[in-house]
């Protein structure tokens, strides 16, 4: 969720900056202004005041998220007139910036960095876990209630919201990805470890 | 059919009449009583009492007779006026009074109430303004129910029915209220929070319970099991309504109830249950008139995703009138409820995500329907779809499925004018949308001359007619001056102060209007503050009204329920001018919980009569003048 960068100060990167495009073309600010629509009539000053007050006094209260959509509109606080309730009770067609997604950090013993991921992208384990394979180049091996992963020297872990370190697939998926606060992939024999307690 | 607050239209503006005024009549210590808007007039009045008959035996007959014929009078409205006639018409109109009708919680106390009607068996209780529904209302800001029901423990031990709105109820208030009435028989809950199962459970132990239904409330997700908490015998339930309850339920537990409770009419079932188990529960209760079908999906259990489930209770039930739910449909089950299509009145889509051709077959076989909510999912096509069918409709809400302002158009003007020119007999409407044109909302205006409440919502803000460009006056201009039986009126979209001379022009019965990112100029409100004799409650939001409009309502404040303004253009000195002008008044300004002093430009105004003066249990963030 990076902020785009602007390189209006200072050392003129722009000048220098390798990109793929017509010489001349513009690199233009993404980050669009808030709250003025385009097909408005000119309205008084006192108007805009007021929109730009509701503006700016909910965009604390809004998530994150939107700042970094270019395409998003800052949400009104209590706009459109819509309970609570009605709004969660769908999910709208997600676009990147408005989907409230999970994201959780995924890490791996031995490997350097550190990953993120969207808990909600995914329907279910399998998925989750082919993205894993995939994302750290590893072999999971295969699930067993009884003896956890076997097959590997890997085992992915998740810690709760209880704070306590349990195994991927031990609950239903729904309880998986609402108490789950990050993940983490262990390796030898303390992942065995783990499996063994079912 | 008895007048119901549970119905699913919320604009019982019936009921909502006056803001019960009887109950705001002071106390008479001498023979002068101040009335204020008691009696559908405006303004403050005072009457002075008769005296007393002089002698005594004619009088205590004349009470007596009183009494008795004054127990057939029901209307609110009218056992005000009754109230008004003379002293010995005041007592006995207080001794007979059974249903208290408090439409805001602060304008009296408790113990005043108590007072003057001693004989109070049904409470109707409202207290948060509605523009707290979406968030504009910080937390705790107030209308706790536990002063009334501790003060009602104490004197009124018979009673038997709370209906309540927009307060907070804690599950201590509940476990009290089972304590203390023994012969309590109906609780519906409207938009309320602060209570979980823990206190439903209370409730269920009420041996006599006939209606417990919860509509619309945020209720705790605890733990406990409260469906079992019903008496174990055979039940008196007439109608379980707890499809708001976002815990899952025991179902065992509940098809064990609904067995024993021959006498369910209404039940309407949480997102939990699935379609295996509504037919469980349908067979069991093939007398049920009002339906909530849960999730109408399979179960998520793997193991009984391959079973098809039974949907042959649909065809056997005779007396299903109202059906709502469908919270996870799958479309494919639709068919299921053809065969009670034709005697449907009441179909709740609005959980539904359902396009045109998943409604089209259903709808065409409902042409005895009066109220229809649907998803905009259903496009124009689908709306022109109802218009075809449903002759005979009194009430349709359009809600959006993205409910933000750049979202997705689905309905538009196409729809509306389809409904104007199929549902002649349309007396309520609640409409989401991108985008409308003036021509639509006057076709409307003149198809539908019965049209008691409009409710327009465009959703993207200062939304012009999309065809003309022009602001949205003539449109709302048009449903004022043709509705005219119109009482309850929501604008949105680009609109000058034009639009609010109409409103103020010919709205002469609008009782209750909300406004939001309207207007130009004071002007605006103030056409509506002088125009409109009638109004109730005026809700207004992002509007640029300031002192000077505000201050020009002030021969009619005391007739209304309460007025809202949330930034607006309103300074502190402004609402402390009204407060100083009007003791009966009290003047809320509302801040954000963190911030300690409200600065000069005000955000949040809410104001209401009230006998009361300021109340003791404002919180830090709220200041009242």
């Amino acid at each position: 969720m990076e902020r785009t960068v602007t390189y209006e100060n200072d050392l003129n990167l722009k000048a220098t900056e390798l990109r793929l495009g017509l010489p001349g073309t513009d690199d233009s600010d993404k980050q669009t202004p808030s709250g003025v629509r385009s097909n408005k009539r000119t309205l008084s000053e006192t108007t805009e005041e007021c929109r730009s007050k509701s503006n700016s006094g909910t965009s604390d209260a809004r998530n994150d998220d939107t700042e970094t959509a270019p395409a998003a509109k800052a949400q009104v606080v209590g706009w459109p007139p819509i309970r609570s309730y009605r709004k969660n009770s769908f999910q709208p067609k997600k676009t990147e910036a408005e989907a409230a997604g999970i994201y959780v950090k995924v890490s791996m013993d031995g490997a350097p960095y550190l990953r993120k991921i969207d808990l909600k992208s995914y329907k279910g384990y399998p998925e989750l876990l082919k993205a894993l394979e995939n994302m750290f180049k590893f072999t999971i091996g295969q699930y067993s209630e009884r003896e956890g992963y076997n097959g590997s020297d890997y085992a992915p872990t998740y810690e709760d919201k209880d704070g306590d370190w349990m195994l991927v697939g031990d609950v239903p998926w729904e309880m998986f990805i609402s108490s789950c606060k990050r993940l983490r992939i262990m390796k030898g024999s303390e992942a065995r470890g783990l499996g063994s307690y079912v | 059919m008895r007048e119901d607050p549970t119905e699913m239209s919320e604009d019982d503006d019936r009921t909502t009449d006056l803001a019960g005024g009887g109950t705001i009549v002071v106390e008479a210590s001498s023979n002068k009583t101040r009335s204020c808007g008691g009696n559908g007039g405006g303004g403050v009045g005072v009457g002075t009492i008769a005296d007393y008959c002089p002698s005594p035996y004619p009088d205590q007959v004349l009470e007596n007779v009183l009494e008795n014929v004054l127990l057939f009078l029901t209307s609110r409205r009218d056992r005000n006026s009754a109230s008004l006639v003379c002293k010995s018409w005041y007592r006995a109109e207080a001794l007979t009074r059974t249903d208290l009708f408090i439409g805001n919680c602060y304008a009296v106390s408790p113990r005043r109430a108590i007072e003057r009607f001693k004989r109070v068996k049904s409470l109707v209780l409202k207290g948060k303004p509605r523009f707290a529904d979406f968030s504009l209302v910080p937390p705790n800001w107030g209308a706790q129910f536990f002063p009334w029901v501790s003060a009602m423990a104490a004197a009124y031990p018979w009673l038997e029915k709370i209906y309540l709105k927009r307060v907070s109820v804690t599950d201590e208030d509940l476990i009290l209220l089972a304590h203390s009435f023994p012969a309590f028989k109906e609780l519906v809950l409207v938009c309320c929070d602060g209570f979980g199962t823990a206190g439903l459970a209370a409730v269920a132990r009420c041996r006599q319970l006939r209606v417990l239904d919860l509509i619309d409330d945020e209720v705790n997700e605890d733990d406990v099991d409260w469906i079992s908490c019903f008496p174990e015998s055979v039940t008196c339930l007439e109608s379980l309504i707890f499809d708001c309850v976002e815990s899952p339920v025991n179902f065992d537990a509940l098809e064990r109830l609904v067995a024993r409770s021959p006498s369910l009419k209404r039940l309407k079932l949480n997102r939990h249950v699935n379609l295996m188990q509504l037919h469980r529960l349908m067979v069991r209760a093939p007398q049920l008139t009002h339906l909530g079908t849960g999730s109408f999906s399979t179960s998520d259990n793997p193991a009984q995703a391959d079973q098809e489930p039974d949907l042959s209770a649909f065809a056997t039930s005779k007396s299903l009138v109202c059906l709502s739910g469908f919270r996870d449909i799958v479309p494919d089950y639709l068919p299921a409820i053809y065969p009670v299509c034709a005697r449907l009145t009441s179909l709740n889509f609005s959980y539904a995500n359902i396009n045109a051709e998943q409604l089209r077959p259903v709808i065409c076989q409902c042409y005895n329907l009066q109220t229809l909510w649907v998803l905009d999912s259903v496009c124009d096509e689908g709306l022109q779809a109802v218009a075809a069918t449903c002759k005979e409709l009194h009430e349709l809400r359009v809600f959006p499925m993205d409910a933000r302002e750049d979202g997705e158009a689905a309905v538009s003007e196409v729809g509306l004018l389809a409904i104007s020119e199929g549902c002649r007999k349309l007396r309520s409407i609640l409409y989401f949308c991108q985008q409308m044109t003036n021509a639509a909302v006057v076709a409307m205006s003149r198809n539908c001359p019965e049209l008691v409440v409009f409710r327009l919502c465009i959703m993207g803000r200062h939304r012009p007619d999309h065809l003309t460009g022009e602001p949205m006056d003539e449109g709302f201009g048009a449903i004022v001056m043709n509705c005219k039986k119109l009482t309850r009126l929501a604008v949105s979209g680009l609109l000058s102060d034009k639009a609010f001379s109409y409103i103020g022009e010919y709205g002469k019965l609008i009782r209750t209007l909300s406004v939001a990112f309207a207007g130009d100029s004071d002007m605006g409100l103030t056409y509506v503050l002088k125009g409109c004799p009638k109004l109730q409650k005026l809700e207004i939001r992002d509007s640029p009204f300031g002192n000077l409009a505000l201050l020009s309502g002030l021969h009619h404040y005391y007739s209304m329920r309460f007025l809202w303004m949330s930034t607006c253009k309103l300074t502190l000195e402004g609402c402390k001018e009204v407060a100083r002008r009007m003791p009966y008044l009290v003047v809320e300004v509302i801040g954000d919980t963190d911030e300690g002093d409200i600065d000069d430009s005000i955000d949040k105004l809410y104001m209401y009569r009230s006998l009361e003066g300021p109340r003791a249990d404002a919180p830090s963030f709220v200041t009242i003048l």
